[in-house]
């Protein structure tokens, strides 16, 4: 295995129910990489990164064949913790989702859940991931307030930080920027390319040009299948499959 | 065409205020008939005196063992449809499979709607002397008997408006709980629950609220004794048992007559309080969740 693959997927099929939402998907994410998943919706693009942190668990009625290593490791193995495996891959999800308590209390909730009790740690540490998102200068004097109080793209910098806070090695974003303005994702997407010196990224989109802006590899799915992935320029430019370039031009979808 | 839907919408604001006019009669009602009461007997005197003997002569008319009574029938009642209440709302949203779900809520939903003179008759000839034995005492009729057997109908008015609550709670709260790694517990006690907080302590008001209102049933299994109580393990006497009781031997326009509708309308007030103390904190809750109004 190759030293900067961080997430391997292997022959993996997924149900919901009878109904296949992926078939035979294959494909390595890099380390400290900004991979990108477009396709048509329901292509299964948002089913795939949420097997990264095993959240389709939560959803009844689902099957998964194959593989996903992180690190090598199988995260879907039985000795897996999968509390364990969700510190490991953060996510930031298509709404904001800022829970309804303070701003402070918000990041610091997955370091309290992971039993981190010491107060000082804490506060620096929700002070390093408010940085780290690129929100703390506007919310530094108002840590206490309601973070519902906060703008969509306020929330969704808060969630990132949320997500930050825990140390994740892999950040998962399921179309980020999908109910923000384009202030906000202009926002959003600097931080992403920030982050990626800390972390791998695996990102969702809806928007074509955000995925040639931002990602370093693309990945297009269609109906269950990926269809192609490689560096993002030559998906962009020069792809190998027709139904890739129609997609991507914009003949449909 | 424009006619016609000004029709309806005059029959249908009709309707709507109907209620209206009702709350209002009651209202004036219950004043006019309770308030003379306060000409013969002060208000602290009435809600502080020790003896209820309306027809002595000279009558006694200080409620303070009944609302004592009421106060520690429906203390008790919450004691018992609190955890009863909100520890099924809590599986039901939680834990339940889909099956069980479809069983448990109409069943619980079904509690609520058995008269309360079914409850009282159940109370008075089954519960009472079960408890007199097992607790070996001198009478089963007791305020706890009535906590017990209100506890249980008030259940599902707190199970249901809990189970509310708990349902409003974006499911998206919930994945991003799971989502920065905490397990079930952690995230029911620390996202669902605050988050559903004042949806269920507005449950739990109107459950009370529904407790110090109900009548019937404590009329029949709390035995009726109107005297200060020093334990919950004594007979006593609610404010809404005394009016049952009483009013139909009464002479109307006497002193005692006016002075069952003064407790009436402190009833009414007490209730119109929870009511209004539920709204609050129910608004509150919607503008949090960001639900609106």
């Amino acid at each position: 295995m190759a030293e900067n693959i961080r997430i391997e997927v292997k022959d993996v099929n997924f149900y919901y129910g009878k109904k296949s939402a992926l078939q035979n998907v294959s494909m390595d994410i890099k380390k400290n990489k900004i991979t990108a998943i477009i396709g048509p919706s329901g292509c299964g693009k948002s089913t795939l990164i949420r097997l990264f942190n095993r959240m389709n668990e939560l959803i009844p009625n689902t099957r998964l064949e194959g593989r996903i290593n992180l690190d090598g490791k199988n995260i879907y193995s039985s000795k897996i913790d999968v509390v364990e495996v969700r510190r490991r891959i953060g996510m930031v999800f298509q709404k904001p989702n800022p829970f309804p308590k303070s701003i402070f209390e918000n990041v610091a909730y997955g370091l309290r859940v992971n039993g981190i009790k010491e107060r000082k740690y804490i506060a620096a540490k929700v002070e390093k991931s408010l940085k780290n998102a690129a929100i703390w200068e506007e919310v530094k004097d108002r840590l206490s307030d309601n973070a519902l109080g906060l703008s969509g793209g306020q929330q969704q910098r808060l969630c990132i930080a949320r997500a930050l806070a825990v140390e994740p090695e892999v950040l998962l974003m399921d179309e980020p920027c999908s109910a923000l303005d384009p202030t906000s994702t202009r926002k959003i997407e600097e931080l992403i390319l920030d982050l990626k010196k800390k972390y791998t990224i695996v990102i969702v989109t809806h928007n074509m040009q955000q995925a040639a802006r931002i990602a370093d590899y693309t990945a297009f799915f269609m109906l269950g299948d990926l269809i192609e992935y490689d560096v993002t320029d030559k998906i962009f430019t020069r792809p190998s499959k027709k139904v890739t370039e129609d997609y991507i031009t914009g003949r449909f979808g | 065409m424009i006619q016609r839907e000004k029709v309806y919408k005059y029959i249908f604001a009709g309707l709507a205020f109907t209620s209206l006019i009702f709350l209002i009669g009651i209202t004036i009602v219950l004043f006019k008939e309770g308030l003379p009461m306060f000409k013969e007997v002060g208000l602290f005197e009435f809600l502080g005196g020790k003896y209820w003997y309306p027809t002595y002569e000279p009558p006694d008319f200080g409620i303070l063992p009944l609302i004592l009574g009421s106060f520690l029938v429906t203390l008790g009642a919450l004691f018992i449809c609190v955890p009863l209440g909100v520890g099924s709302a809590l599986y039901i949203n939680e834990i339940a499979t889909g099956r069980q779900k479809t069983i448990l809520k109409p069943l619980i939903e079904i509690l609520a709607g058995i008269p309360s003179i079914v409850y009282g008759f159940f109370g008075m000839v089954v519960v009472a002397p079960f408890l007199q034995e097992l607790l070996g005492l001198p009478v089963g009729q007791t305020a706890f008997t009535g906590s017990l057997m209100l506890g249980i109908m008030a259940t599902p008015t707190v199970c249901s408006i809990s189970e509310d609550a708990l349902s409003f709670v974006p499911k998206s709260f919930r994945y991003a709980s799971f989502a920065t790694g905490a397990n079930r517990w952690q995230t029911l006690t620390k996202v669902i629950i605050p988050s559903a907080g004042s949806g269920i302590s507005t449950a739990i008001i109107l459950g009370m609220s529904r407790a110090v209102g109900e009548t019937m049933t404590v009329l029949m299994v709390t035995g009726g004794a109107a005297v200060i109580p020093h334990s919950i393990f004594q007979p006593v006497r609610t404010m809404t048992a005394t009016i049952a009781a009483e009013m139909g031997e009464t002479v109307l326009g006497s002193n005692h007559y006016h002075a069952l509708f003064a407790i009436g309308l402190i009833l009414f007030l007490i209730t119109l309080i929870f009511n209004i103390i539920a709204e609050l904190i129910s608004r509150r809750f919607r503008i949090k969740l960001g639900l609106g109004r």
